[in-house]
């Protein structure tokens, strides 16, 4: 009798969506989103600025609520400090004299968000020097925060989101602002854990291209519209032309996918969007 | 100086010696926290409130640390409330400031008791500690001190990496309410001790030198109230055995003196990026 029970466990999906509609105010960014994310899966969530992509890491954070619709993340309700996510941001510039170290900021993604007296913990030292030599961050760990580069930040935020061993991984933007070489090394290293450990990774990005050999799924948002699909389905100039409603091509060079707006009057708001706008 | 072991056996120099440290203690581990938040401006508007609070405390019934203590419990109250984003924050505390201050002035200006209560209020006065007062102190400063052990982790996470803190589960907005109580709690206790316009020189300039030794977040804790204590206790004890200087102008000295030697010091190599071949532990 366990066993069914233990596959239907396996099988079941670390995050659903059901006709969720996500509201500010009078102002609606997405509605009716229906979607399921399988352990392990990738899926890229693309679209313009104001989409309501960040806004919807925020609802499976527990930070934002739905207007309507149905949400779980591993069988429940969305909560604040659900140690089943681990959260990446985009990367940011910490002041030279802040007195934080690269394992200090690993470290608070073990008990950083709790109230009560500190005690020195070995083993969870142990865990964080781990974790550190795991995403190849023990070079500079010892260093102050504000003195490293934005890739090797991103790869100790890498390590605090992965401490708790998380079953989604939510990153937001976290290629921004990077070089191309840290681009690749950073998602790479979210690929190559995700597949280890069965992760499912919900990552948002304005550029596609430097994730798009890894990416499962596409999560398009578009105006309150969404489509979602493997990237062939999803970014077409067929389905893209549809969400943003006025003519939008889609160029595939070699591996990379370029995004052109045909429509001049239209240029000011497809510059702000993602992938790449490629105008000559 | 031969007069040291004389006024140390004294009951107002013992009180006076133990506010100064209670002070120290607290002063020191908020001001890593000010500093990484951006509050030195808090501190000081805080402080001033103290001095509104305080004058009206005198006023009233003659107690000007439970009214120091009112005015900053105000003051906190509404700039947490208002929930003002850090960049709104600097000229919303400077309104309440000058606001604050001139009540201060009128207040001061209708009491006609002893002249130097008013001063004591402005540059502290910490032969002046009552029992009562002593008391008051002990406890404010044990219940901020717990306080701060108890939301340590929390407040650091949140000064550090809001962003992140928050997707973790910190409530940004409660901690920053609950620091800025403490702040207003530590901000009285200083006030007694080196008045109201010196606060900064606790509640700031010890942990400012800490930062320049050590990138370590519970070590500059540590150094900075160490830092604090040798400032308060150290000032103290030089203007006992002076005999003339006034105990806020040795505290401010050698706190002053203090973050001088730490910045000359500071090419200390826990400062400095590690290097390829440093260790692994």
């Amino acid at each position: 009798m366990a066993q069914p029970m233990l596959t239907e466990a396996a099988s079941e999906p670390v995050l659903s969506l059901k006709n969720a509609t996500l509201r500010f105010g009078q102002r609606t960014l997405w509605e009716d989103l229906t979607l399921t994310v399988k352990p392990g899966e990738f899926v890229a969530i693309l679209g313009p600025n104001g989409a309501g992509k960040t806004s919807l890491l925020k609802v499976l954070l527990g930070l934002n609520e739905l207007a309507e619709g149905d949400i779980r993340i591993g069988g429940q309700l969305p909560h604040r400090g659900n140690s089943e996510i681990g959260y990446i941001p985009q990367q940011k510039s910490f002041d030279r004299d802040l007195p934080i170290r690269g394992r200090d900021l690993v470290h608070f993604g073990f008990d950083g968000h709790r109230f009560g007296f500190v005690r020195h913990d070995k083993n969870a030292w142990h865990r964080v020097d781990e974790v550190i030599k795991e995403v190849g961050a023990t070079q500079y760990a010892n260093s102050p925060i504000g003195l490293l580069s934005g890739g090797e930040q991103q790869r100790l935020r890498i390590a605090q989101a992965l401490l708790g061993k998380p079953s989604l991984l939510l990153c937001d933007e976290p290629l921004l602002s990077l070089d191309l070489k840290s681009q690749q090394a950073v998602s790479e290293l979210i690929d190559s854990y995700r597949k280890r450990f069965n992760t499912a990774v919900m990552l948002v990005t304005h550029d596609v291209n430097p994730v798009l050999t890894m990416v499962d799924r596409v999560l398009y948002l578009v105006g309150g519209k969404w489509a979602i699909g493997t990237p062939e389905e999803v970014l077409t100039t067929k389905c893209l032309s549809r969400l943003y409603g006025t003519p939008v091509d889609v160029l595939r060079v070699r591996d990379r996918i370029i995004v052109v707006n045909t429509s001049e009057n239209e240029h000011h708001h497809i510059d702000k969007q993602p992938v790449e706008t490629d105008h000559e | 100086m031969n007069n040291l072991p004389f006024y140390l056996s004294q009951t107002f120099a013992q009180h006076a010696l133990l506010a100064a440290i209670i002070v120290a203690i607290i002063c020191g581990i908020i001001g890593p926290f000010v500093i990484m938040r951006g509050m030195a401006f808090a501190v000081h508007g805080t402080s001033e409130l103290a001095f509104t609070g305080a004058a009206a405390g005198l006023l009233v019934d003659g107690n000007p640390l439970a009214g120091a203590l009112c005015g900053t419990l105000i003051f906190a109250s509404i700039i947490g409330l208002l929930g003002v984003r850090e960049r709104e924050r600097d000229s919303v505390i400077g309104v309440i400031l000058a606001f604050g201050l001139g009540i201060g002035v009128l207040l001061l200006s209708f009491y006609h008791g002893f002249a130097v209560e008013a001063t004591n209020i402005l540059f502290g006065n910490i032969f002046g500690v009552s029992n009562g007062q002593l008391l008051a102190l002990v406890l404010i400063g044990i219940g901020s001190t717990i306080a701060m052990l108890i939301m340590y982790r929390p407040l650091l996470f949140g000064s550090v990496d809001p962003d992140v803190a928050e997707a973790r589960g910190v409530r940004l907005r409660l901690i920053g309410l609950l620091f800025l109580i403490v702040l207003a709690f530590a901000v009285t206790e200083a006030s007694q001790i080196v008045g109201t316009l010196l606060v900064l020189s606790l509640a700031i300039t010890p942990a400012a030198a800490a930062q320049r030794l050590s990138a370590r977040p519970v070590m500059v804790t540590f150094i900075s109230i160490a830092f604090a204590l040798v400032a308060s206790v150290g000032g103290l004890l030089v203007s006992l055995a002076s005999g003339t200087i006034k105990t806020s102008v040795s505290i401010t000295s050698i706190s002053f003196m203090l973050y001088i030697f730490a910045r000359l010091y500071s090419k200390n190599p826990s400062r400095k990026r590690a290097t390829a071949n440093s260790t692994t532990s």
